[in-house]
């Protein structure tokens, strides 16, 4: 199994409070690789710190042997990498939001081939053709010109998905792209991700379905005050006895429909 | 007293000339405040911390003072500084810089208003600065600040008839003088209202129809 992701002793804080202590996690390529945990525990900073939203203090992120952002020598020296390199790597990532934050005035087409036309420079029509191409996937080709504003949040959720898709990134991020939708809604994106996952796509998914990580993750990661508290195969992870921490975190969820992995 | 038509229909090739001063002043001095007004927001959310400091002076002083005051100032005073400026010039440059003053504050709270995460996406997508701020920031921040923007237009046109005290020959202007001419105050009254209005609700239509195309983009 090779890494798509190799994350190296990784911290972050903001201001005083650390929000990750020294992470140390691999993430395998050609599979899904769940990361769950309480609010507050750095899920979600470590999914911006793959997708170089936020920048880490120290330690580093490989992105298939390339680094991402910052080098460290033995001595723990960091040195920024070339802006056009590090655009590269990040080329390869694609992030979709709690917040679908699809751009408000374009429509689903445009959403999806803007950086197409934009980054990628391809001529107007072969964009929007790969951008149609992305939104058929996704079940959506028929709302190719209707403005986010005229969707519904699954809706807008699954064209988010699609314009990160557009890009053919070697790696999907996910960060809680379910969490502002109705039960119904979420539905409907959970399939979309399960179907990139049997694709064979790299996923790394921040979520707090811990029924769909349990079946779609590979790797589940629990992390806890910006530690990994353990990680593993779900049955690992799930599977009894368990880390005390992880039962009583469990415990929460069992009456929100994750009771069939007890 | 009779109210003298005939006069109005007479004096028409004046009352519309300075009608035409009017929407030029007005038109120009938009520009010029749309102008100041988003360099200024600019320079205060990118640039260093003393200039930030500089400009917030600047829209307190401007926006906490009469534009009679100003334009007196910059017209009668100006001299003195070495600014010697025609009456028109000098009406344009003041109504410009009030106005910027106003449009500062709209375009600063709409930079605000665009979420953070909309910038997010399209770093991730790979958008240079420069395509974020054109392709991103500024269609959505148009869209915030259209209101705000037609209120200041609709202020802005009735602040030209100030212009009128430094001697520009607008609507306000020719009308008193008509008034005063022929002793027809009221004939006078009415055409300052009705130019003005009519060009208030011209600005307000605009406006409207451009809210409710721009609709569709509202984030939901």
């Amino acid at each position: 199994m090779t890494n798509a992701i190799s994350v190296k002793s990784l911290s972050k804080s903001f201001g005083k409070t650390q929000v990750l202590q020294k992470i140390n996690l691999e993430f395998p390529a050609g599979a899904a690789t769940c990361v769950i945990g309480p609010s507050g525990s750095g899920k979600s900073t470590l999914l911006r710190c793959l997708s170089f939203l936020e920048e880490p203090d120290s330690g580093t992120i490989e992105v298939f042997g390339e680094p991402l952002g910052f080098t460290e020598d033995a001595q723990g020296k960091r040195a920024r990498i070339a802006a056009a390199r590090l655009r590269k790597v990040r080329a390869g990532i694609g992030m979709v939001f709690q917040q679908f934050n699809l751009w408000p005035h374009m429509t689903a087409l445009g959403n999806v081939s803007a950086a197409l036309k934009l980054v990628r420079k391809l001529p107007r029509a072969e964009a929007e053709d790969r951008a149609m191409a992305q939104l058929t996937r996704i079940g959506l080709e028929a709302r190719a010109g209707h403005y986010p504003s005229q969707l519904s949040g699954g809706q807008q959720q699954r064209v988010a998905i699609a314009r990160a898709l557009a890009l053919e990134p070697k790696i999907m991020l996910f960060d809680e792209a379910t969490a502002s939708l109705d039960p119904e809604l979420t539905g409907e994106v959970l399939a979309v991700m399960r179907g990139l996952a049997e694709d064979g796509m790299t996923m790394v998914i921040v979520t707090h379905e811990i029924g769909f990580a349990a079946s779609i993750g590979r790797v589940i990661a629990f992390l806890d005050h910006g530690q990994v508290l353990t990680s593993g195969g779900p049955q690992e992870v799930f599977g009894k006895p368990r880390h005390p921490r992880i039962e009583q975190f469990l415990d929460t969820y069992l009456d929100r429909g994750a009771a069939m992995l007890i | 007293m009779n109210f003298d038509v005939g006069l109005l229909i007479a004096k028409a090739p004046e009352i519309l000339n300075a009608l035409g001063v009017t929407i030029m002043a007005w038109l120009i001095g938009l520009v010029g405040a749309c102008i100041i007004g988003f360099a200024v927001a600019v320079a205060r959310r990118y640039g260093p911390r003393w200039l930030n400091g500089l400009l917030f002076g600047y829209v307190e002083v401007f926006r906490g003072t009469p534009f009679l005051v100003q334009l007196f100032l910059l017209y009668f005073g100006g001299p003195y500084a070495g600014l010697s400026l025609d009456a028109l010039p000098a009406g344009l440059m003041a109504l410009s810089v009030y106005g910027g003053a106003y449009f500062s504050e709209v375009f600063r709270l709409g930079f605000e208003g665009v979420p953070r995460g909309h910038v997010e996406a399209a770093e991730c997508a790979g958008l240079s600065r420069g395509q974020i701020v054109a392709r991103i920031l500024l269609p959505e921040m148009a869209v915030l600040v259209l209101p705000a923007s037609v209120n200041l237009a609709v202020v802005l046109l009735k602040e030209t008839s100030v212009l009128s005290i430094i001697t520009v020959q607008e609507l306000t202007f020719t009308a008193s003088a008509i008034g005063t001419e022929f002793y027809a105050f009221v004939e006078a009254l009415f055409v300052l209202a009705l130019g003005y209005w009519g060009l208030v609700e011209f600005a307000a239509a605009l406006g409207r129809v451009a809210e409710r195309r721009l609709a569709r983009f509202a984030v939901s």
